[in-house]
């Protein structure tokens, strides 16, 4: 596969180190009410769709930026590749 | 007498002669020879014995389908078993043997098992070998594996070399046939970077095998000429002896190139394959068309072919297979076969051809309505039996049969990203579905265009198109037009020993009860009978197979189904695939600074991930390595050691948020650390596992130094990385792992302050007031060499860790033996370093096994719950904070002859000794030579309170159960008085 690298251009997918669900990003917040319950949602359960999925690539033998790419699971066709960082502000993460 | 089976013409160079052995025969052949071509020529017919029924087997094809003429190449190290004859490209001196028959090819002793043919059919070995269950394993795997089979392996490590390499272009054309040909003369005009690969050594494809004319030339002439306009273009790259072996996500493509496997011996350094990865923006499949066969009783005798191979070797390599051949078909190309070879004057016995208005203006005898019945020639076709039309028989005298049952395309590249072909009626064959892997497009006969004009224009086409050429399409060579002219025929009726697969000896009979025994889906089929599961993976029987399965369903072919082709293409030999990954290359090995030092020392090393790391270092008249652990740990305690611990991971932390991170990561508290101080770090996954441990040194208000476990450093830069950016992008933050940057050494003993001051510059006071347990400073040593100096202890004693910039490690290391004499310094291996540590109680990689909390490890109290850090939450659920949780603790024998053994469960003193009653286990142990005993770390449910409690620890799989005691992990100075020293 080939990755197309918001900052670098395309590289190929064997530079990349992969972990999954891009919903690690959502990290619940420690002290809420249900934090228990949330948090165990968060480290255990994940979607696995057949179809379109968010999932985070990490550029281990490159530049060391953590991906968010859209991948369709049954054709592997990619149709978007940002910047965790920037997925995750926009998610409202922030310090 | 040689060659008597030559005809004329033919593209082999008569002019050399080169010598091969075949079986420990000799015989000669040309350049431009196959083996099969060769064999052929010499009159050899016979090849092999067949997988299950040892019957007597030649060659089927001459091209890379066979699934019949499989030999033995090369000898020694290099012999390379299962190698497909007609693939094999002749050079003086092969050598050559051929498989499965014992004790020699002519008489085979399990030849018996055709006898008993009755008994071995579909599904044999799963019926009669059902039980005793034992007896599978033992007794009949063994055996059967013994009877069946091909080559056999030379046991030797492979000498050669293989290497790996990377090719892009603008468009990949996958075979250089007809189709192939003119893409690329199209796209290659057209200015485009363009990769042509066959596997052939010898380009053309089909119109080396043919006699009509392109143009004013003859076939053969004309991709002469194609090849050689190719070969000016700088932006053509020609591969030859290049098999494109699958089709891989976003245009990559698989290759694996031959460059060495036809020469008698390979140049020094130069690779025998080399694997490509091709990244292609297009790619167009010409990869042409397989015959199939027609499917009769006793098809596989040596001698019987498909009729397009005895063309191809009547005609591109000059040779027949015997004086007098037969033809049998179902449409007009088996006819044009018959032509060729009665052309170049071989005896045509008659075409058998199963439709009753077949073409019948030639000058030979053409059997209308006939087919085969049976055949006769144990080791070799003698007659062929024919029934005619009108219910009579008659026998034909000839040593070769062609036979014709129409052409597959070579649809595999379509179906690797799961395509699905979808049947031609017209063809009575499967073409290349509408679900093409993305830029991939197809031409020429694999996509259905069987005529020589409709692969040049379909060729053509697909590379404007592909390409988005603008412009007209090159003028092509007039050639010929034929329409297809086939009635489907399969098999002929009541055929039993009739093989549908040869390569497995999978008869129609095997096909017809995989369906009575409920095995209907073509998947199942294909596992129940192995029918196209041979390493030729069914290219001359699938189709066949699937069409009896219809016949007997009562079901069309496409409602009966296809199988997928999966990569490779052909066989690819593991080599390749590993490359120059073999032996010391297959990871990278990465040597500590001080690695050459050690090495002079005589040290013995282990590896630690990628690293080579001392592990003792004997000293002259030491006979067994405990002697040497034993003093390199009571000389330390006794006095000062050094040890190489550069391979910790090293992750430099800045930014005016550096510590609020460290709260983050760490599950204990570091946002007042002090500049000047260390401090010891757990760092947690989410789910509440402890991940990793390390220290933290605070440099600068705003910079910290962090180190990880060898085993650990990438995976925790990783994590820490996705916590940077994944998880608080905000901060202000920066991350670099500085694990090469430099050498480390922990300098440990009560005389490793007194060794330290010979060498730290003396504006720096290291002593106990000034520089305390746990500061850490930068510092300059030996005049002026910056450094860093941590006061921390892995071993219990006083001790602390120098780092210089990795290029002066050497001489550091250097310095400090010299430096030591007077106090008797020793240096110590990871040994010794892991003695000192249980001794210590200090928790490591056997501790840290990733199903350990906080709370196991004795560190509950660390994890601070006033901040949010990875893992707090998780840490605690209910079960891992449950009062009886494994606690860490020491155990040393009762009886100090007795030796702990990690991994050993533990038991209470009396009772059932079985999992329901498990208390817990050893993780650690070792002898130490300061308590004269063996000592261990285990995890015991309660642990903490059950100090002094006397339990066994057993090992029901060796046999071993010690009486143990509970003590603290501490063995070794446990109030710390020695390290704050």
């Amino acid at each position: 596969m080939i990755i197309n690298h918001p900052l670098l251009g395309p590289r190929d997918a064997a530079e990349f180190t992969y972990l999954g669900d891009a919903s690690l990003i959502d990290r619940p917040d420690w002290q809420a009410e249900d934090a228990a319950e949330a948090f165990y949602d968060y480290a255990y359960l994940r979607d696995n769709p057949a179809g379109e999925h968010k999932e985070l690539w990490y550029h281990e033998a490159g530049d060391r930026s953590w991906l968010v790419v859209t991948r369709d699971t049954t054709t592997h066709e990619i149709s978007k590749v940002e910047l965790a960082r920037d997925v995750a502000r926009a998610r409202g993460r922030s310090k | 007498m040689t060659q008597n089976n030559r005809l004329s013409g033919g593209q082999i160079d008569r002019d050399t002669t080169l010598n091969f052995r075949f079986d420990n025969r000799s015989f000669t052949a040309h350049p431009g020879d196959t083996l099969a071509s060769a064999l052929l020529a010499n009159d050899v017919r016979l090849i092999g014995r067949s997988f299950k029924y040892h019957r007597p087997r030649g060659l089927l094809t001459a091209g890379s389908e066979e699934p019949n003429g499989i030999v033995e190449l090369r000898t020694g190290a290099r012999k390379e078993p299962n190698t497909r004859a007609t693939t094999i490209e002749m050079f003086d001196g092969l050598e050559a043997s051929s498989q499965n028959r014992w004790p020699s090819l002519k008489f085979d002793a399990l030849g018996v098992n055709d006898l008993f043919s009755n008994f071995l059919s579909a599904g044999f070995y799963y019926k009669t070998f059902m039980w005793p269950a034992a007896f599978w394993e033992k007794v009949y795997e063994p055996i059967i594996r013994r009877a069946a089979g091909l080559g056999s392996l030379s046991a030797e490590a492979d000498p050669d070399e293989y290497d790996k390499g990377f090719r892009h272009c603008d468009l990949l054309i996958i075979g250089a046939g007809p189709s192939g040909l003119m893409a690329a003369l199209t796209a290659g005009r057209a200015g485009a970077d363009v990769i042509l690969a066959d596997e052939d050594f010898q380009f053309g494809g089909r119109l080396n095998s043919e006699t009509f004319s392109l143009g004013e030339q003859n076939a053969s002439d004309w991709a002469t000429q194609a090849v050689a306009e190719l070969s000016t273009m700088p932006n053509v790259r020609l591969m030859p002896r290049t098999t494109v072996i699958g089709a891989f996500d976003h245009g990559i493509y698989g290759a694996v190139e031959r460059t060495g496997d036809h020469l008698p011996t390979l140049p020094a350094g130069k690779p025998r394959q080399i694997l490509w990865r091709i990244y292609t923006k297009k790619a167009l499949l010409c990869a042409g068309a397989t015959e199939r066969p027609i499917v009769f009783e006793n098809n596989d005798r040596p001698g019987i072919m498909m009729a397009s191979a005895l063309r191809t070797y009547a005609n591109r390599f000059a040779v027949t297979t015997a004086p007098r051949v037969a033809i049998f078909t179902n449409n007009d190309d088996g006819h044009r076969t018959a032509a060729d070879l009665h052309a170049k004057g071989v005896h045509i016995c008659a075409v058998i051809d199963v439709r009753e208005d077949a073409p019948v203006n030639y000058d030979y005898e053409v059997l209308s309505g006939a087919r085969v019945i049976d055949t006769k020639g144990r080791l070799g076709l003698t007659f062929v039996e024919v029934a005619l039309p009108d219910g009579s028989t008659r026998t034909l005298d000839c040593g070769a049969l062609g036979v014709s049952g129409g052409w597959n395309p070579n649809v595999h590249l379509t179906c690797h990203q799961r395509g699905r072909p979808v049947w031609n009626e017209a063809l009575a064959a499967f073409v290349p579905g509408s679900n093409l892997p993305v830029g991939l497009s197809v031409a020429g006969a694999a996509n259905g265009q069987m005529s020589t004009h409709g692969a040049l224009q379909s060729g053509a086409e697909g590379a404007v198109a592909a390409l988005d050429l603008k412009g007209v399409l090159p003028d092509l060579p007039e050639a010929e037009d034929a329409p297809i002219a086939q009635k489907p025929f399969w098999y002929v009726e009541g055929c039993k020993r009739a093989w549908v697969d040869q390569q497995n000896d999978v008869t129609v009979k095997d096909v017809k009860l995989s369906y009575q025994e409920g095995f209907k889906s073509v998947e199942h089929l294909k596992r129940y009978t192995t029918l196209g599961m041979a390493t030729d993976q069914g290219k001359t029987s699938n189709i066949t197979g699937l069409a009896i399965m219809a016949e007997v369903a009562g079901k069309s072919i496409p409602e009966t189904g296809t199988t997928i082709f999966r990569p490779p293409y052909t066989p690819v030999p593991i080599g390749a695939f590993a490359g120059r990954m073999k032996g010391q290359e297959f990871h990278p090995t990465r040597l500590t600074p001080s690695h050459h030092w050690a090495k002079e020392r005589g040290a013995v090393f282990v590896e630690a991930g990628n690293w080579l790391r001392a592990q003792w270092f004997p000293l002259p008249g030491e006979t067994h390595w405990r002697e040497s652990v034993d003093r390199e740990v009571r000389q330390t305690r006794a006095s000062v050691g050094v040890c190489d611990c550069t391979t910790l991971g090293k992750i430099d932390v800045q930014g005016t948020d550096a510590a609020e991170f460290l709260n983050r990561v760490y599950a204990n508290a570091f946002a007042k650390l002090a500049v000047g101080k260390t401090r010891y770090g757990l760092m947690l996954r989410e789910d509440g596992m402890v991940m990793d441990d390390g220290t933290a040194a605070r440099l600068a208000e705003d910079h910290f130094v962090v180190t990880t476990t060898t085993a650990n450093a990438v995976g925790v830069y990783r994590h820490m990385e996705f916590v940077r950016q994944c998880l608080f992008p905000d901060m202000d933050v920066q991350l670099i792992s500085t694990t090469e940057s430099w050498a480390q050494y922990a300098v440990a003993g009560p005389n490793s302050r007194k060794l330290l001051q010979k060498i730290v510059d003396p504006e720096f006071d290291i002593s106990n007031e000034a520089f305390p347990f746990m500061a850490c400073s930068n510092i300059t040593v030996c005049g002026g060499l910056r450094a860093r100096l941590f006061r921390i202890s892995f071993s219990g004693e006083l001790a602390f860790e120098i780092a210089v910039p990795a290029r002066y490690g050497d001489a550091l290391m250097r310095r400090l033996m010299a430096e030591g004499e007077e106090f008797d310094v020793v240096p110590y291996g990871t040994e010794a370093l892991g003695v000192m540590r249980i001794e210590k109680g200090h928790a490591a990689g056997n501790e840290l096994n990733g199903t350990t909390t906080a709370l196991n490890l004795g560190m509950g109290k660390m994890v601070s719950k006033k901040k949010d850090s990875i893992g707090s939450v998780l840490s605690e659920r209910e079960a891992l904070v449950e009062p009886d949780v494994l606690r860490l603790v020491g155990i040393k024998p009762v009886s100090p002859d007795e030796k702990i053994t990690p991994g050993g469960h533990l038991m209470n003193i009396a009772g059932p000794v079985d999992a329901a009653n498990d208390q817990g286990y050893a993780t650690s142990a070792a002898y130490s030579p300061i308590l004269n005993s063996s000592i261990g770390l285990a995890l015991l449910k309660d642990g903490a309170n059950r100090m002094g409690e006397k339990m066994r620890l057993v090992s029901p799989l060796t046999d071993l159960t010690v009486e143990v005691e509970i003590v603290s992990a501490h063995f070794v100075d446990p109030e710390g008085e020695r390290l704050r020293a």
